[in-house]
């Protein structure tokens, strides 16, 4: 049976949903699934250790795992992963930034964003903003070594009890070229938006910063998170890690509202598979209602705080 | 620094609707208005600007593509860019491919920095910069939205899904560019005069060491799927009976 080793993505301390979505897209091509975790600590270890499927998490932990740095973490990667078959991370910021180093290392070429499995060697990935799709194949014979879009995969339970094996660092060069000088992140009550199941985005429509306060408002009486379009982030309504589409996140919620978006394809591509689109402008021409499945033409500033009073 | 080297690529502009060829092979170029992948234009746009505020003497670009790809680098060397090369090949190939064609290109011009976009918006692969680094065992920064030189490093912010990343590295280095970094300039027709006059070498991919034998066999390419057609309502209350309806809200 093919060996499969996932690489976890984890951030202050905290396992992120990214990793358990490579897993069910790994568990469609193996039972035999090991997660690697590079860590300071030993808490995300047994966090991974409750992802359903696992068989066991092999754990190194190292101070120059304190940040995820791809130089100091590919070469480490590399040499666990000379018995796999398969080397999968999640198609986040953190696996688009370390992969393509061990692809040099390995010397095998990496495929991006996996979104679904056919067979154990082809799959189908998004090209040109998720306006085409390619089923690719990998030859016999060959390491796999790719990215998994988590928006295609659901996120598995966490009743498992896997084995969590204390593995030695391998011998490597440890790369002091690279400085670490810290986040900047914003803090907040509301669900991630890769997990969350209703989002709120708002668009230049929105207005201003201040106005985003009404789209927070109605996102806590729904339980959901805030999301942005390109243009919102662009003029500083909110920050960046808002962004919903091609080049921000990509995301799969049940109940998606776009707010005062226009819908370029841009961000047509972080959406596509959300559940329901409800999108709201007064624009009755804007591309976004070519995609929604329910929209209507109205004044944000009336529909917001008619659609509050109704949830009330 | 002496030379920042910018890798372009020629791709469908971002304008373009795509459209998948009848008989999946592809997507339809024919007649298809073709740019600089626009996080390369960003790139080269910094590269330009940290010439300008003294930090480098020379801004070469090179690309990887048919021949017509020489269009492209000339509106590079239009908006400022001092030389150009071209490795012609045209079939598509690989990041991995792509990474070692330029690793020789590195090895030749030693550039200070290297600077490309974070990812093509054809393929949106994602993994040149972040190889080729790798492959020159030099540090990388990808997803940049900010970058400041001082003497021989580079303090960068980074657009990460937590929000933004600051990082220092040692020159060289390799640069992936984000949308935020900068708005590229508009070339004027003098630039584009004058452009015509400034070097662009064409070496023939055979003429490198590198192997261009593409490794990932394409079977299809199938446009995504439809979203079944929407309804539009009138009002709150139509779309709160909607969403009902679907088990959406209670």
């Amino acid at each position: 049976m093919s060996k499969v080793l996932i690489v976890a993505d984890h951030f202050d301390g905290q396992l992120l949903s990214s990793t358990s979505k490579a897993v069910n897209c790994g568990s469609q091509i193996s039972e035999d699934l090991d997660v690697l975790v590079l860590e300071k600590g030993s808490e995300i270890a047994s966090q991974a250790a409750a992802i359903d499927v696992v068989k066991n998490v092999l754990s190194i932990s190292n101070e120059a795992f304190e940040q995820p740095i791809a130089a100091i973490m590919a070469p480490v990667v590399a040499e666990v992963a000379d018995v796999y078959d398969y080397i999968l991370l999640p198609s986040t910021t953190f696996g688009r930034d370390l992969a393509p180093r061990i692809s040099a290392i390995l010397d095998v070429n990496q495929v991006t964003d996996i979104m679904s499995v056919e067979e154990p060697r082809i799959f189908k990935r998004p090209i040109y903003a998720g306006n085409a799709i390619q089923t690719i194949k990998i030859s016999d014979g060959q390491k796999i070594l790719a990215t998994v879009r988590t928006a295609s995969f659901k996120e598995l339970g966490n009743a498992n009890n896997a084995n969590v094996i204390d593995t030695e660092m391998p011998s490597v060069e440890i790369p002091s070229h690279t400085r670490y000088g810290g986040v900047q992140s914003e803090k907040t009550e509301r669900p991630d938006l890769q997990v969350a199941s209703t989002v709120i985005s708002g668009g230049r429509g929105v207005g201003s910063a201040e106005n985003f306060e009404l789209l927070y408002e109605l996102a806590d009486k729904l339980g959901a998170s805030v999301g942005a379009s390109r243009a919102a982030v662009d003029a500083g309504f909110v920050p960046n890690d808002m962004q919903v589409g091609q080049t921000g996140k990509i995301i799969a919620p049940d109940l998606y509202f776009a707010l005062g978006i226009s819908g370029a394809i841009q961000h047509i591509a972080g959406i596509k598979d959300a559940g329901t689109i409800v999108a709201v402008n007064k624009d009755a021409d804007a591309p976004i209602f070519e995609i929604a499945d329910i929209g209507i033409v109205a004044d944000l500033f009336e529909f917001i705080p008619e659609l509050i009073s109704k949830l009330d | 620094m002496e030379k920042i080297l910018v890798c372009i690529k020629r791709v469908i502009d971002y304008n373009v609707k795509i459209r998948v060829k009848p008989d999946e092979t592809g997507v339809v170029t024919e007649g298809v208005k073709m740019s600089i992948n626009p996080f390369d234009e960003i790139a080269l746009e910094e590269a330009l600007r940290i010439k300008e505020s003294g930090n480098a003497s020379e801004v070469i670009i090179v690309s990887i593509g048919p021949d017509d790809s020489q269009q492209q680098l000339r509106t590079g060397l239009a908006m400022g860019a001092d030389r150009a090369i071209l490795i012609k090949h045209d079939e598509e190939i690989e990041p991995l491919t792509v990474a070692k064609a330029l690793y020789e290109i590195v090895e030749q011009e030693q550039p200070g920095l290297i600077m490309m976009g974070k990812q093509a918006i054809d393929d949106d692969c994602s993994q040149t910069g972040q190889i080729l680094a790798q492959l020159c065992s030099i540090p990388q920064a990808t997803f940049v939205s900010q970058v400041s030189i001082e003497g021989d490093k580079a303090t960068v912010v980074r657009e990460i899904d937590q929000g933004l990343e600051t990082l220092e590295v040692d020159l060289p280095a390799i640069i992936t560019t984000d949308l935020r970094l900068n708005e590229p300039r508009y070339v004027k027709l003098p630039d584009i005069m004058k452009a015509k006059k400034k070097a662009l070498d064409v070496i023939e991919s055979s003429e490198m060491k590198t192997d261009f034998t593409s490794a990932i066999e394409v079977i299809n390419v199938s446009p995504p799927p439809p979203r079944e057609s929407g309804v539009m309502v009138e009002d709150v209350n139509e779309l709160f009976a909607a969403l009902k309806e679907k088990g959406l809200v209670s």
